[in-house]
């Protein structure tokens, strides 16, 4: 292993990765992370929208990890959820802009819904999205975590561009979501 | 009743709601994880507070950063003083955003067309928040 250790760091520097965390996500480490962003931001990047952008966009990403991580495992027939909040999270930077990209573990049978809400955002031009936005704001509905699916679409209103996702089969239950969101000027 | 003072966290407003005056206010951040959690007791607030409210109540909202968690329970709390409007009072909310910043004056929009309460869009230079 520890012969990987330049060649992890080698490829972060290729991918011109300026943070990178991956393990389990206290609401603290929330917390340090948007702290040490924000920090960045303010030393490289000297448009202040960009950098409210990002930092939004960091901020709901990272919640998003924190709130929706569930491992599916089956006991003696039945399916047991456990609540893991295990991601990972990078943020690169380059001549075109940001990327803040994350990835989780979710259960199978959410990956369809998930999918139809991304594909439902990404067919919105700026202005159909702000009334989606509000249309969810004003429905009365609370999701557990108190979102009521607003945050995507927050995402995508920030990005002002095209969310690109996937998901990766891990066994019958449980599956692995990949977002990367561009933030640029 | 008694009025609310909390003091600003890395990722709560400070909150200022004075009985006396009618003066609200929430200023700084909100992007806590559990906002519901947070929001609460200043909805139940502003809930007893519209059983006998001062005749001009406003509402000062200055935010450098709100997270979509706590953009439910804000319209909860504007709710809550539509009621005080709709029994015969004044209600206003002063709705701040920073001078660049476009996505927090559409946010203030976005809830003036929801709610049925006057805004006023103030434009400042920058959040004295907490950081």
């Amino acid at each position: 292993m520890v012969s990987r250790v330049f060649d992890l760091y080698d490829e972060l520097e290729k991918q011109r990765i300026m943070l990178s965390f991956k393990g389990d996500l206290s609401s603290d480490l929330v917390t340090s992370l948007l702290g040490l962003i924000e920090r960045k931001m303010e030393l490289i990047e000297p448009d202040h929208r960009v950098r409210k952008r990002v930092f939004n966009v960091v901020m709901e990403c990272l919640q998003n990890l924190y709130h929706h991580n569930a491992r599916v495992s089956v006991k003696d027939g039945e399916k047991v959820r456990t609540e893991e909040p295990q991601g990972v999270v990078m943020i690169a930077h380059d001549d075109r802009g940001y990327s803040v990209l994350t990835g989780n573990f979710m259960a199978s049978d959410e990956v369809k819904g998930l999918k139809a809400h991304l594909d439902r955002i990404n067919g919105c031009e700026p202005e159909q999205l702000r009334e989606l936005y509000k249309e969810t704001l004003s429905d009365g509905r609370f999701s557990r975590v108190g979102g009521g699916g607003l945050g995507i679409i927050d995402i995508a209103r920030k990005s002002g561009r095209k969310l690109e996702y996937g998901f990766v089969p891990l066994d019958n239950e449980n599956a692995f979501f990949s977002l990367n969101v561009n933030v640029t000027a | 009743m008694a009025s609310i003072h909390i003091d600003g966290s890395p990722k709560t407003p400070t909150v200022s709601f004075d009985e006396s005056t009618g003066q609200l206010e929430l200023k700084g951040r909100s992007i806590p994880e559990n906002s519901i959690e947070f929001y609460k007791p200043l909805i139940d607030w502003i809930d007893k507070y519209a059983r006998d409210p001062k005749p001009r109540t406003s509402l000062r909202v200055q935010l450098e950063y709100f997270n979509t968690s706590s953009s439910k329970c804000i319209l909860d709390l504007f709710k809550k003083l539509e009621l005080v409007r709709s029994s015969g009072n004044e209600v206003t909310v002063l709705w701040h955003y920073e001078q660049d910043d476009e996505d927090m004056l559409e946010a203030g929009e976005d809830y003036q067309a929801i709610i049925n309460i006057p805004f006023k869009m103030i434009q400042i230079e920058e959040v004295d928040g907490t950081k």
